[in-house]
């Protein structure tokens, strides 16, 4: 090339200084270290505190009526309406204080330098993609317990606690180890099958309640040209949104509680190899839509919506999610995991829910009181309702639904609760060990059983060795059930 | 004009060399300091672990496994990459059939196809890898639609669902969206090298295989060596990573048969809030990089050709 050697005489740059910069390009592009590096910890600042206020019946937490108040919220699938409603709501209370609201998307990269830094704000809703390690924020005291707030008088009832108003499970998510409450998760989510009511209409069938009229009715839609199931196949952690309560129902809940504890052996107990061999059997005879595995939750959900299948293990965001494919007289419903036959420990209409949404009081927040006092707000009725009807979502608050004209699958998972009663459970995998749950059991070892390249023994001696090795790995933080 | 030479060119070095250092080299210094300790990415407080992190790494399946698709990586892309764009390149510029007036011309519709060609790079790679996964779909994607239409129905495979194709997906991703870019490189390249070259390889009778090896490959080679470390540098760095993380299963699956070390440096640090051990497999990291700069280097020393 005549453009670089024709400076080439004396002491111009040729081609080796030219791969020497390159090279340093090379240095400079090697990713993502340096970018760590960035987020380096600096020394925390001492937080200045807002005094405490006085406490009164109006004000059982005692708020500091001139503090102000920095609220960040998760800016997903939820919107940030019901975050600034419930705002107006403290504004009209401490009319003094000032509030600095903030939404966005990007919670990690936003607030871990104010944790470093020790200013972060005094309400966070940690959520989404970018949700920060909630084991480690707990696990270096980065958190306010919220147990003044479950003790406090409740926002519509001063007779009754915070506590008692809420939906079982809630106050236990938010508690990792011993007795403190950590985390309040406001959203409520329902997970289990959800089918169209007018494709099993049209099928003459009910929804199955044992294994045996799963496979029948299976067998009967194949018939049709029609899969008996699909799922989220670049995600298989969806999978256990239906297989851990059928675990359970099988096996009782100790079973989910072993597995949880990350004991020697949980895996290997008879229910999951039952339930795993269920499961596989869908494989097996054909009933999975084909190219399930290569296609991630949106195109299973664009499938299912389509008629392509009959039966999809999700949760309540489905409906909000897939509202632009789900067909008006879809009869959008959620079952119950269908048991195993009549033997199983537990009844018909066992079923996982549990919060969502993870709303966190930092501990060097500088009006602590003041973001619990934010919740309190958001976990009466009328707020609840607010969200309920704009979302789509349930909340934490144990009710709030009359009145307010419920979505077909939000008013399924009202009366899949209300069949469950006592018999929801609520496998901890997911928020105590993400990738064991995700990249470990979803993907490596639900995922490729389903897609049949593990037998359900393969797939059990491979999830047990992953749990052992979390087990021993010290750089995880353990948990265990209360 | 000697006396004081180094001063005036230490006073122009100066500032871009304090910038280099604060920003590139005191950087690796803090990640390096990192991986040995158990910072965790969340608090400011951690302690020294020594070596600790390290013995995790070399046992660790996952990492090994990264560091093979990213060797893989980085071998293959370059090669394919590199080899496509040449030929194309050759065949828009020279390779065409002889017509009247010219010595050397390109293929029919030679300017359409630069254009065509360098199409994907305008794109981010995030919107080509969002692309690419409607294409893999098994069900409704282009590329089994297409082996439907040609009568292929009987081949569907489930493509990023499949760890027996999952990483060659990927790649294929990888090659798409960048050939473009070094066809035009290289069409730059040869529109500098002497047409007469051409003319007289020609009337000696030399086919266009000849003319291709003996002329224009050795007088590109400049640009070649370029973009061969350019192409190194993505598919170790961040086109990777995207790809990855935005189309394959998981990300980094089915079965850990996609996972790369860029990725597995996000996960651990963003997922696992474990920021030590992310730095700690960026070392390792900027250990393969500084290899295969060095092997570019060593095997790019060839004789120039001056003309």
């Amino acid at each position: 090339m005549g453009s670089t050697s024709a400076q080439n005489n004396g002491e111009g740059f040729g081609r080796r200084d030219l791969i020497k910069r390159s090279a340093a390009l090379g240095l400079v592009a090697v990713p993502t270290m340096s970018f760590l590096s960035a987020c380096a910890s600096s020394d925390s600042g001492s937080g200045n505190k807002a005094k405490k206020g006085k406490t009164s019946a109006k004000n059982p937490l005692g708020v500091n009526e001139t503090a102000p108040l920095a609220v960040t919220i998760f800016d997903g699938g939820f919107g940030t309406k019901y975050a600034t409603d419930a705002n107006a709501q403290y504004k009209k209370a401490f009319p003094k204080a000032k509030i600095q609201f903030h939404a966005t998307q990007k919670i990690q990269s936003e607030l871990q330098p104010k944790f470093n830094g020790g200013t972060p704000p005094d309400l966070i809703d940690n959520s989404g993609a970018e949700q920060m390690d909630m084991g480690v924020l707990v696990g270096k005291k980065q958190l306010t317990d919220l147990t003044p707030l479950l003790d406090s008088a409740s926002f519509d009832d001063p007779s009754k606690k915070v506590r008692d108003t809420l939906r079982p499970g809630i106050v236990e998510m938010g508690q990792f180890d011993g007795d403190p409450v950590w985390i309040m998760y406001y959203a409520y989510t329902v997970y289990g099958v959800w089918y169209s009511q007018k494709a099993l209409d049209g099928l003459d069938a009910q929804y199955p309640e044992n294994w045996d009229d799963m496979l029948a009715l299976c067998a009967k839609a194949k018939k049709k040209g029609i899969a008996g199931w699909t799922y989220a196949g670049k995600y298989p952690y969806y999978l256990p949104f239906s297989l851990y309560p059928f675990i359970a129902k099988i096996g009782g809940r100790e079973v989910l509680d072993k597995i949880d504890n990350l004991e020697p052996g949980a895996w290997q107990d008879p229910a999951v190899k039952s339930a795993f061999e269920a499961y596989y059997e869908l494989y097996k005879k054909g009933y999975i839509l084909k190219g399930t595995p290569g296609i991630d939750h949106i195109q299973s959900q664009t499938a299912w919506a389509k008629g392509k299948a009959l039966f999809i293990p999700n949760g309540s965001w489905v409906e909000n999610e897939s509202a632009s494919v789900i067909p008006k007289d879809f009869g959008l419903s959620v079952g119950a995991p269908s048991g195993l036959d009549s033997s199983d420990k537990m009844p018909f209409g066992t079923i996982w829910a549990s919060g969502g949404e993870p709303f966190i009081v930092p501990a060097k927040a500088n009006n602590a009181e003041g973001g619990m006092e934010q919740l309190r707000i958001m976990l009466s009725e009328e707020s609840s309702k607010n969200f309920t009807s704009s979302v789509k979502s349930l909340t934490a608050f144990n009710g709030g639904t009359d009145g307010i004209e419920l979505t077909p699958g939000l008013k399924s998972g009202v009366a899949a609760l209300e069949k469950a009663g006592d018999n929801v459970v609520n496998p901890r995998l997911q928020d105590w060990y993400v990738k064991l749950q995700k990249e470990q059991i979803g993907v490596s070892v639900l995922g490729e059983m389903m897609a049949g390249r593990l037998t359900p023994a393969e797939a059990i001696k491979k999830a047990q060795g992953y749990a052992d090795a979390a087990a021993k790995d010290s750089s995880i933080k353990h948990y265990k059930h209360q | 004009m000697q006396h004081g030479k180094y001063r005036f060119i230490v006073g122009f070095l100066v500032a871009p060399l304090a910038l280099y250092a604060v920003f590139v080299i005191w950087p690796f210094i803090q990640s390096i300091y990192y991986s040995f300790t158990d910072w965790t990415g969340l608090s400011p407080d951690f302690k020294m672990v020594g070596f600790a992190n390290y013995e995790r790494m070399f046992q660790d399946d996952v990492f090994w496994k990264s560091l093979q698709h990213s060797v893989m990586l980085v071998l293959l892309l370059p090669l394919v990459t590199l080899g496509l764009a040449l030929f194309f390149a050759f065949m828009l510029n020279v390779g065409g059939r002889r017509r009247k007036g010219t010595a050397i011309t390109g293929v029919r519709g030679s300017g359409f196809y630069k254009i065509a060609y360098f199409f994907p790079q305008v794109l981010s790679i995030a919107i080509v890898a969002i692309l690419f996964r409607f294409a893999f779909n098994p069900n409704d994607g282009v590329i089994n639609g297409t082996l439907k239409a040609v009568g292929l129905g009987s081949i569907q495979p489930d493509w990023l669902g499949d760890p027996n194709f999952a990483l060659w997906c990927v790649m294929a991703v990888l090659v798409w969206s960048t050939v473009g870019f070094f066809v035009v490189l290289f069409s730059a390249g040869m529109a500098s090298i002497p047409k007469d070259f051409y003319e007289a390889a020609l009337l000696d009778g030399a086919s266009r295989f000849t003319t291709f090896f003996k002329i224009t490959l050795p007088l590109l080679w400049d640009t070649v060596q370029s973009g061969w470390i350019y192409m190194g540098i993505l598919a170790l760095g961040a086109e990777a990573f995207a790809s990855v993380q935005i189309m394959t299963v998981g990300p980094g699956g089915p079965d850990y048969s996609t996972t790369v070390l860029p990725l597995y440096v996000y996960l651990s640090a963003f997922r696992d809030a474990n920021a030590a051990y992310a730095t700690t497999i960026g070392v390792a990291l900027l250990v393969v990089t500084l290899l295969f700069a060095a092997v570019v280097m060593r095997l790019g020393r060839r004789e120039r050709l001056e003309f």
